[in-house]
């Protein structure tokens, strides 16, 4: 069994409760032990790197330290942005030994070099493997049309984090075909849905966001498959703001890949926390899953 | 015993700003053999070498230091300066004490310190020079040009204007290169074929010149005036002395393909002539597709062939030659713009690149002239032009300026309007590169007379939109975002290095930069010269180069290789190395460290044992004087003159022996 230190970030224990409900149960049934970091403090996000720098260095930091004391050699964050913040604080602290320097002083320890940072999209890509998956699949998707979309901060910047196309990212649409779905080309998977100004600049949300979900419609699809707390928010949240403003419907449920995985699985929608969307997606989903 | 003076150049202030001359001077006067010492201002100038030659009459002097900047500049002047003199010019030596002392260091006292070790060194080792004698070689009078583009050809005609034979080993089926395949040049808007097809013409009914088409130089040995280069000639399967170009073949050729002259926009058959005023105009069979060749079916142009010029046997064949000198005219191939995930990973089948557009603005093109979405062959009304694809980008392109495109692409623009006035062009750049003659005014007339929209930014996105191409860029000037529905997508793609640069390089030991352009002898004094000597640089192997700065610098390497051919002997630098065959054993440890192939191994018959052994024997024209050799002997048999232990020791004992006497 795959020992790992889990590091949800405080999305997945809020507004993104249905990806930590479903990205644990699939851990689970894929042989993935999740050890939740002991004391895990914020990674800092988008505030932390506006004001000071040493600071969204510090905090990753201070997580890093603390899943490394846990006696583990990798660390998964499903948040994009957590993921983000500490490949990169990571990777900073190793380059720069002025900083590493001022960090360690900080935390009044010496700094994690070790442990290895993952996003669980990555953990099953690479670790598990899409072969094994495709065997414990219990259901299939039914030519499920799915628009992939990675957002921003999933697979850039390459040179830190070094998984996937920058620009064509395609493991979720490797994930989606090897479940038996049909996974869109479309040219939208990494551009920005407006993250955190949904509370301070909403209109730009509604303007990015929105552009996404009419080039994934246009692209077929039928659903969009998302692995970043934010993305999912902004595009499931605002899709009806976005509709109205638009005057075009929509009606396309946003879904994280682990709870496509987990009903691949042959879990329940009640199980994987389903309800909790706003665009329900129950109907498309009973319609498309066909046990084998 | 050596009479040695000493002569300390101020270099302007170039030295002596750092380095306290005239106490060099002073302390230089108690080195062992040391008779005379002086500074002076400029010891390169005239006043400064008769200074010099006066100075070795007036003192007796028999050996010369000159404390000055690197040998690589004045070591020759001074050498000859020193024969002036009366004295073998081989008993000089020079002081490096600007680039390896006055210009690295700031601390003057320091670095006058090191000035004076630096001299010691240099009369150190000339009192132990030994007289050289500079010998010669004979010169092959001929001339082999690599590369058939408009810079192979303007070289070859120029060295058959001097009255030199020349061979053109060209790859392609035919001479021509990238030139061919353009529309019209900037910025005068000369058809490029009507400019071009003259000289090609040239080249082929010149009696001095000789074409070697789809051919390859396979391996190159020898040296300057005597290079002996194994050449393959590809099979063609038609005889060029019995075909007459008549076109019968390839008009009933049944196999029809992509043509790589029409960047595959249009077709050509299995037995072809790239383009139709070919040179020479003789087809040939491509032998992956042929009907005949791979499954023995058809064999219809052998049959339509009126002069049984169709010869199916026929096999490579590999010629060897002789040459006096080479230049090197490869040329460049383009970026490859499908790592550029944001233009589409070259998915996209209207983002085309310069090269394409280039055969859709020629008439004579696949298109007939006319600009058409390749996609669906409809007339592209909007078109976008993208510079810098792959040009200073060091993430993932080139980190250098590709020095064309800025040009290439307003010319382009400025044709996409005169085909259809109702086209809209725009262009996206990041600087306007229009230096050259009449070139920013060209750009201005492209903007402001036929409104060219020119949009200074980058763009970020392409993607498809209703089977249109949707280009998201932005407009730095005007600080806004810019999305266009373009029919058309056209990548100013940079120009790069061959694949196979580097292999050509080694063949003729010449070096090569990060991006695998061959390196010229000097930037900005030896352009064109390589520091193999008899190996020239022309064109775009070199760098990004437009046809104007291609043909002045093939006119230049023909100059410098002409030069050469018109000695009937040519001498080479007698500090290479010496073998003392008394003790070679034979072990040959030299050759396989060589990096020159100078060295081989000689039958002699032993003094004493009267026996044949085998010894190592240095060629002296191939020899380059590095001193590889000389360590790699185990016995201690070889010696390097110019730079001998018994020098090198020398040296090393000036500075340990005594240390510490005029500190």
């Amino acid at each position: 069994m795959m020992k790992v230190a889990y590091y949800p970030g405080c999305s997945l224990h809020s507004t993104a409760r249905e990806y930590d409900i479903s990205f644990q149960l699939v851990c689970r049934k894929l042989g993935i032990e999740l050890q939740e970091i002991p004391h895990w403090v914020c990674c800092g996000s988008s505030p932390a790197h506006v004001t000071s720098h040493l600071l969204s260095i510090a905090l990753p930091c201070k997580n890093l330290i603390l899943a490394e004391e846990m006696g583990l050699d990798t660390v998964v964050a499903p948040c994009a942005a957590c993921f983000n913040r500490l490949k990169i604080a990571k990777q900073e602290v190793a380059e720069d030994s002025k900083l590493k320097k001022e960090v360690e002083e900080v935390l009044g320890k010496p700094s994690a070099g070790k442990i290895e940072v993952k996003h669980p999209l990555q953990v099953i890509i690479e670790d598990v493997g899409l072969k094994k998956v495709e065997e414990m699949a219990r259901r299939k998707l039914q030519g499920l049309r799915v628009a992939s979309y990675y957002g921003c901060l999933l697979v850039r910047p390459p040179s830190v984090i070094n998984f996937d196309d920058p620009e064509d990212p395609q493991s979720m649409d490797n994930l989606v075909s090897a479940l038996g779905g049909e996974a869109l080309p479309w040219a939208f998977k990494t551009e920005c849905c407006g993250a955190s100004f949904s509370l301070s600049e909403t209109d730009i949300v509604f303007e990015l966001s929105g552009e996404i979900l009419n080039e994934a419609l246009e692209a077929g699809a039928e659903c969009i498959l998302v692995a970043c707390p934010l993305c999912q928010s902004n595009l499931d949240l605002r899709q009806k703001g976005i509709e109205k403003r638009r005057g075009k419907k929509f009606n396309l449920p946003i879904l994280y890949f682990t709870e496509l995985l987990g009903l691949a699985l042959g879990m329940s929608m009640r199980q994987l926390g389903l309800s909790r969307h706003i665009v329900n997606p129950s109907k498309l989903l009973e319609r498309k899953l066909a046990v084998t | 015993m050596a009479r040695i003076g000493v002569f300390v150049c101020h270099c302007g202030t170039n030295i002596s700003a750092t380095v306290d001359v005239k106490k060099v001077a002073e302390i230089a006067k108690g080195f062992p053999g040391v008779k005379f010492t002086t500074d002076y201002r400029y010891m390169c100038s005239e006043p400064g070498q008769d200074l010099i030659q006066k100075m070795v009459k007036e003192h007796n002097l028999t050996r010369i230091v000159v404390a000055a900047c690197s040998p690589s500049l004045h070591e020759k002047t001074f050498r000859t300066c020193t024969q002036n003199a009366g004295l073998n010019p081989y008993f000089f030596e020079m002081a490096n004490i600007r680039e390896q002392c006055s210009w690295v260091h700031d601390d003057r006292e320091e670095a006058t310190l090191k000035a004076i070790d630096i001299v010691k060194l240099a009369a150190a080792k000339v009192g132990k020079n030994n007289p050289l004698q500079t010998t010669f070689i004979p010169v092959e009078k001929r001339v082999l040009i690599i590369g058939g583009g408009i810079s192979g050809i303007q070289a070859a005609i120029d060295v058959a204007f001097n009255g030199f034979e020349t061979v053109i080993v060209e790859r392609e089926p035919s001479i021509g290169g990238r030139m061919a395949m353009f529309d019209k040049t900037f910025p005068t808007l000369d058809c490029a074929a009507c400019i071009l097809t003259p000289k090609m013409v040239e080249v082929n009914q010149s009696d001095l010149i000789k074409l070697y088409t789809y051919s390859e130089v396979e391996e190159v040995s020898g040296y300057v005036g005597n290079f002996k280069v194994k050449i393959r000639r590809k099979a063609r399967l038609v005889d060029e002395n019995k075909c007459n170009g008549c076109g019968t073949c390839w008009q009933r050729c049944p196999v029809r393909l992509p043509s790589e002259f029409d960047m595959n926009l249009g077709k050509r058959k299995a037995i072809y002539v790239p383009f139709p005023q070919a040179v020479p105009n003789v087809p040939v069979i491509d032998q992956e597709h042929c009907l005949y060749i791979n499954k023995k079916k058809c064999g219809i142009c052998k049959k339509v062939c009126p002069f049984e010029a169709i010869d199916y046997e026929q096999k490579d064949e590999v010629i060897e030659e002789k040459f006096g000198a080479i230049i090197v005219a490869t040329g460049f191939t383009m970026f490859d713009h499908s790592i550029y995930g944001e233009y589409g990973y070259g998915k996209y089948k209207n983002v085309t690149t310069g090269l394409h557009f280039e055969r859709m603005l020629n008439s004579s093109g696949p298109t007939g002239g006319k600009i058409v979405r390749p996609s669906d062959g409809k007339e592209a009304k909007k078109v976008v032009f993208i510079q810098c694809v792959g040009s200073r980008d060091e993430a993932r392109g080139m980190p250098y300026c590709s020095r064309l495109c800025c040009m290439y692409t307003a010319k382009q623009a400025l044709l996409l309007k005169e085909h259809n006035p109702e086209a809209e062009a725009y262009v996206f750049y990041i600087d306007i590169r229009a230096a050259g003659k009449n070139y920013e005014e060209f750009v201005e007339r492209v903007q402001d007379e036929y409104g060219a929209t020119y949009l200074r930014g980058r763009v970020s996105k392409i993607f498809q939109r209703n089977g249109r191409l949707m280009v998201r860029g932005c407009d730095t000037l005007s600080g806004t975002q810019i999305e266009i529905d373009a029919d058309l997508v056209v990548l100013a793609t940079a120009l790069i290095a061959r694949p196979d640069a580097i292999k050509l390089a080694q063949m003729l030991h010449i070096p090569y930069d990060q991006n695998r352009l061959f390196t010229e002898a000097h930037p900005k004094l030896a352009p064109v010269e390589t520091v193999t000597t008899g190996v020239f640089l022309t064109g775009a192997c070199q760098s990004p180069k437009d046809i104007p700065d291609t043909v002045a610098t093939a006119s230049a390497a023909s100059v410098k290789a002409c030069g050469l051919l018109s000695h009937e002997k040519l001498p080479i630098d007698p500090q290479i190395a010496r073998v003392d065959v008394e003790i070679c054993s034979g072990c040959l440890a030299c050759q396989e460290v060589c990096p020159f192939g100078a060295i081989e191994k000689e039958e002699i018959v032993d003094r004493v044992t009267q026996q044949k052994r085998w010894v190592a024997k240095i060629a002296p024209s191939l020899c380059n004087g590095c001193g590889a050799c000389n360590t790699a002997c185990r016995p201690g048999a070889i010696d390097l003159d110019g730079f001998t232990e018994e020098q090198i020791f020398g040296q090393i004992e000036s500075l340990t022996a005594d240390k510490g006497d005029e500190r």
